[in-house]
């Protein structure tokens, strides 16, 4: 059933490949049914997931693959992955239903998303490290091949190679620190149960520090976190709309969810030794993105900077859990369960904020065709609607409360707190900053006196609409009532804490 | 009940949501909508007020979500619902233009401040707290159309915003030390923790009440529209930043330190910003740097005994003010200027709004027998019993309350000039009349300025001081009482024929350049440093890892240059020291040794030719050779196992 659900788009994506003579309308609605059937297929996964109890892996799928290498076909699901491979399905839709107005070489785009869908959701079921590298691998393979082929400005092929080199060479230091786990492990084995359960590098002095060191420097860069993200801002300039949702909601997931799926629960001991780089560079990434975010003049590549800031939490966060020692008063270890909840919070929260976020760029410079926010403003009169969704992302954006962009930071600092009280009252004026940088950002697009040339037949349509709208709702729902995320986080939250505290 | 709780911030928030959302086809039924909401809300606050539920549920790690209506919270929910129900009354006949978006927000407020107001666990007070920050950036920027307005909003947005992460680090403190995130156990915190709660409660508290230093914005926030600012910048969001000290007073109590701090800061802002006011030639300016002095009384009173006058002082300035700023806008939109000057006789042209206002600039003097006259005097009671000079200054700015009070009383109700049209239409383009749905608040209004007294005076004040669970304060001795009565008339009068010859200096009207201070200090530096950090990562970061690129592509090129160049020239030397070697040996022997060493010459070339294939100077060749480099690392490290 898991494989099913991972698969399928996969398949309707070589479906479409082969069937040449589609028309596109058919196509692009075909992409619209798949993406909102796998949305219900999470739902009902989703569902069962927490009448059952809401704890450890469910639908867990383990055949032998390559045996003699030590890797099965190992899928599960569990508190971690559910909230994102939810995500990734909302996310994924929104941009098919986004995709009905924009786009050329429909059928192309289509196969292409509906392939990278499978391939984040593999990656989010993954149980067996050499699934999880594949499916890393093929995501980048799949986003070059979007910002390359679809990509606007004379720099995309230059950005999408850079965004290539730069995570494939992050996937391979990644896939160094894999086979160090590989080579610790006895038996053998890339099974990510199995390596969590055994904690192979216990005691393994400078071994075990390379390992993380590899594996840390590989999900850093996708994070990505300071000062490894200069191939962010170039790729989402470049990436087409539906690229840049993705690419910023689900893509850049895959590097934080590395962090408490593989290096904090199978290098626990390491993880608690440099724990306190990690907050460093939490801090660092928070301040440094918002900062950089504020300095811009495009309302895009700000929008890439705010997503620094915003994984800089993250970091913060699964660092300051690593702060945790055994001996700890329960009130600590309470603490940094609501760090590290808070940190898949906001894998969710940014996922949606952001991927609605940048479809509303991508309107802005369909109707524009400039991203510079000097070339705009009073727009708040000739497009409401246009304006509206985007105040409402930019609110959620910078941690308002009642959306869940403040569920999770509330919970990263409160939690972080309790380790690292410096670090997260040096990264606290993060929140300050995002907000004068979202405020001004809207001063300058859609208030003031009117400096564009744009009619009231610019504002944004049906299918923009449909697609973002639902975006910002789950986000406000979250915000509202956070325990429908929180019962399905939490538990596993506490059992990555254990883990990294044993 | 816990139901008509959860009603009292839902369905503002509900229906504020919806009409902010609705777009512009709402906007005929918007202000019906809201009355009846702002009604609705009225008698459900009431109905909570009585009968005092509370509710807590699970919400984030460690912290629930509580909320509760206790013997504090009851009549400022009370107050707050009322103020808010006149404030949209008055609107209906004042706001013109996108009347949906203004009776969603107005809501939308309304919500976020019922729920600051009932809130018992930090989670809950930090979600109405900061939507009621942000809700109150878009009704100053309203008439968004101005660049100037809705920067006045980001300034009051970013600076309450600036003391609200006080509150974040609160949470964080509360958090570690243990007993959990509910406001009533706040004061039990053990040592280091309760410091750093206290602190981040002051500074989101002094933040949102425009205490010294954070009193700019407030002055910024005039631009919003005069409804907005008789419910935001008297009732409701500033008076909220009193409110917290009220109820947390006894965090205030066990830290010491901040109780002192609290109680020199809200002094200390009556006296300043009374000065202030007095130098005001606008009359919203002037109301708003008296709420600024005004909230100084009302945390004056939560950082000594006198949290039962702080209380009392906090609603009867609700009324007063609320009243004085609807005035105000009545006169904006009826004449255009809020020019003290320009206005001079407005109150006679307009009698209705005239004696209103007087009722409320006579009560804000703190004459008697007016509302703030004795709340006032509770809370100088309690300074008193603190200390002497406490006493003493928060006792000139009651005196300074009846300066400012005066001078707009003595400039509005002045005999009207001939010619006085010249001055009107400033700001914007009266309409030269004041309409009911004006009207009718402002008397309402009156009655309360008039009345509430008799929160703060036996035998009804007693009663209030129970039911805000904060018995026990020092209450005023009748000579006190008669001092402060007869200075607070003296003044006024004295200010009322002054009233055209106060001094306005440019440091008053510019609020003592507080705002341009904290530009200077803060708002540029950080832009500054934005745009450095902007620069940097693309000018030295980014372009630290593109050059990679081209360093690889110089080292390969190196390689290969090497490789001919050494590698090879030692193979081919080789080969001829080999050749030369087997020559030499040949000498020796005639065997086949130098077809060996021939053979291994040659192998040594090819070897050479072989290493110079990969240096191809393309890039993609490059990078699959580091993956085969890597494999091989990897292999190596198998093998060394």
């Amino acid at each position: 059933m898991l494989s099913l659900f991972v698969f399928a788009p996969a398949g309707a994506a070589l479906v479409l490949l082969l069937w040449r003579g589609l028309p596109d309308r058919v196509v692009r609605w075909a992409w619209v049914g798949v993406s909102a059937a796998e949305i219900a297929a999470v739902a009902a996964l989703w569902i069962r997931y927490t009448t059952d109890g809401g704890a450890g892996i469910a639908y867990e799928v383990n055949r032998a693959w390559i045996p003699g290498a030590g890797a099965g076909y190992h899928l599960g699901v569990d508190g971690l992955s559910l909230p994102l491979l939810a995500l990734t399905t909302v996310v994924f839709c929104a941009c098919a239903v986004y995709s009905l107005r924009h786009g050329e070489r429909a059928r192309q785009f289509a196969a292409l998303f509906l392939a990278l869908e499978t391939t984040c959701l593999g990656l989010f079921s993954a149980l067996d490290l050499i699934i999880f590298f594949v499916f890393f691998d093929l995501s980048i393979v799949g986003m070059y091949a979007v910002i390359a082929g679809w990509g606007h400005g004379a720099q995309a092929a230059r950005s999408a190679l850079k965004f290539f080199l730069y995570t494939f060479v992050g996937s391979l230091a990644l896939l160094v620190g894999f086979i160090g786990l590989f080579l610790a492990a006895a038996p053998h084995t890339f099974d990510m149960v199995a390596l969590t359960r055994q904690n192979p590098l216990a005691g393994s002095g400078a071994t075990g520090a390379l390992v993380l060191l590899a594996i840390a420097v590989g999900l850093a860069i996708k994070t990505p976190t300071f000062p490894f993200h200069t191939w962010l801002p170039p790729a989402h300039t470049d990436a087409p709309a539906a690229g840049s949702a993705v690419l910023a909601a689900v893509l850049l997931k895959m590097g934080a969810y590395g962090f408490v799926r593989i290096a904090m629960p199978m290098l626990p001991e390491q993880w608690r030794h440099y724990a306190i780089v990690a907050v460093v560079v939490g801090v660092l990434s928070a301040l440094y993105g918002a900062l950089a975010a504020l300095g811009q003049t495009s309302f895009k590549r700000m929008i890439a900077y705010t997503s620094v800031n915003h994984m800089g939490y993250i970091v913060l966060a699964v660092g300051a859990a690593g702060m945790i020692s055994g001996g700890d008063a329960p009130a600590r270890a309470v603490a940094v369960t609501g760090a590290v909840t808070g940190a898949v919070t906001q894998m969710v929260s940014h996922g949606l904020l952001t991927g609605a976020l940048f479809l509303l760029a991508g309107v802005l410079l369909d109707r524009g065709g400039t991203y510079e926010m000097g070339a705009y403003g009073g727009l708040a009169a000739d497009t409401p609607r246009f304006a509206t969704l985007t105040a409402v992302a930019a609110f959620g954006s910078l941690g308002l409360p009642a959306f869940s962009g403040f569920i999770a930071e509330f919970q990263i600092f409160t939690g972080s707190f309790a380790t690292v009280p410096v670090g997260a009252g040096l990264a606290l004026p993060g929140i300050l900053i995002t907000a004068a940088l979202f405020l001004w950002a809207l001063h300058r697009l859609f208030l003031g006196p009117s400096k564009h040339a744009l009619s009231s037949a610019a504002d944004a349509g049906g299918a923009e609409i449909a697609a973002i709208a639902p975006l910002l709702a789950l986000s406000v729902l979250i915000g509202i009532f956070p325990r429908l995320l929180l019962d399905i986080i939490e538990p596993a939250a506490r059992t990555v804490v254990e883990l990294v505290a044993r | 009940m816990t139901a008509m709780l959860w009603l009292l911030f839902a369905v503002p928030g509900a229906v504020g949501g919806s009409l902010a959302l609705g777009g512009r086809r709402t906007g005929r039924v918007a202000p019906a909508v809201a009355l009846v909401t702002a009604a609705v809300v009225s008698g459900l606050a009431v109905a909570v007020a009585v009968g005092r539920p509370a509710v807590t549920v699970a919400f984030v790690a460690g912290g629930t979500f509580g909320i509760a209506v206790d013997g504090l919270a009851a009549p400022v929910v009370v107050a707050v619902a009322a103020v808010a129900l006149l404030v949209l009354t008055f609107a209906v006949g004042d706001v013109h233009d996108g009347r949906a978006r203004f009776a969603g927000l107005m809501l939308l407020f309304v919500a976020a401040v019922l729920l600051t107001a009932t809130a018992a666990t930090l989670p809950a007070l930090l979600l109405g707290w900061e939507i009621m920050g942000a809700t109150s950036y878009a009704l100053i920027a309203f008439r968004w159309r101005d660049g100037e307005r809705v920067a006045a909003g980001t300034t009051a947005f970013l600076t309450t915003r600036l003391g609200d992460l006080g509150l974040y680090l609160a949470a964080g403190a509360a958090l570690t030390a243990g007993p959990g995130l509910s406001l009533d156990r706040l004061a039990e915190l053990s040592a280091p923790w309760r410091h750093v709660v206290a602190a981040g409660v002051l500074a989101a508290a002094f933040g949102k009440a425009a205490q010294l230093p954070f009193s700019f914005w407030l002055s910024k926030a005039m631009l919003g529209p005069s409804p907005v600012s008789a419910l935001l910048h008297s009732a409701a969001m500033v008076a909220m930043g009193g409110y917290l000290l009220l109820r947390l007073h006894p965090l205030l109590a066990a830290t010491g330190w901040a109780a002192t701090t609290a109680a020199w800061t809200g002094a200390l802002t009556a006296v300043v910003l009374g000065v202030v006011a007095i130098g005001q030639s606008d009359l919203k300016q002037l109301l708003a740097a008296s709420t600024a002095a005004q909230l100084g009384f009302v945390i004056l009173g939560a950082a000594t005994t006198g949290v039962a006058g702080g209380t009392a002082h906090l609603i009867g300035h609700a009324a007063t003010k609320a009243l004085l700023f609807l005035a105000a806008g009545a006169w904006l939109t009826a004449l255009g200027t809020r020019q003290m000057e320009a206005l001079r006789g407005a109150g006679r042209r307009y009698r209705l709004v005239g004696a209103t206002f007087a009722v409320g600039a006579v009560g804000l003097a703190g004459v008697p027998p007016l509302a703030l006259w004795a709340t006032k005097d509770e809370v100088l009671a309690a300074a008193r019993q603190q200390s002497l000079s406490l006493y003493i200054v928060a006792l000139l700015g009651a005196v300074l309350s009846a300066g400012y009070a005066g001078k707009a009383l003595g400039l509005l109700l002045r005999p009207l000039p001939a010619g006085r049209d010249s001055g009107y239409d400033t700001e914007e383009q009266g309409t030269r009349r004041v309409n009911r749905w004006q009207e009718a608040p402002l008397v309402a209004l009156a009655a309360g300025a008039a009345g509430l007294e008799l929160l703060a005076l036996p035998p009804v004040g007693d009663a209030f001081a129970r039911l805000t669970g904060t018995p026990g304060g020092p209450a005023p001795t009748t000579s006190e009482m008669v001092l402060s009565g007869a200075l607070a008339a003296v003044v006024l009068v004295a200010a009322v024929v002054l009233a055209p010859r106060l001094p306005e200096p440019a440091w008053a009207r510019g609020w003592l350049g507080l705002a341009t201070a904290a530009d200077r200090a803060v708002v540029r530096p950080v832009l500054g440093l934005a745009r450095m950090v902007a620069r940097f990562d693309d000018e030295v970061l980014d372009r630290v890892v593109t050059s990679l690129a081209p360093a690889g592509r110089r080292t390969a090129t190196a390689l290969a240059h090497f490789d001919d160049d050494v590698l090879d020239r030692a193979g081919t030397s080789l080969a001829r020291i080999g050749r030369r070697t087997a020559a030499g040996v040949a000498r020796f022997d005639d065997a086949d040794v130098d077809g060996i060493v021939t053979r291994v010459a040659a192998g040594v070339r090819r070897l050479g030719d072989s290493a110079r294939r990969p240096q191809t100077g393309q890039l993609h060749q490059y990078y699959a050779q580091a993956v085969v480099a890597l494999a091989a690392a990897v292999l190596l490290l198998i093998l060394t196992r």
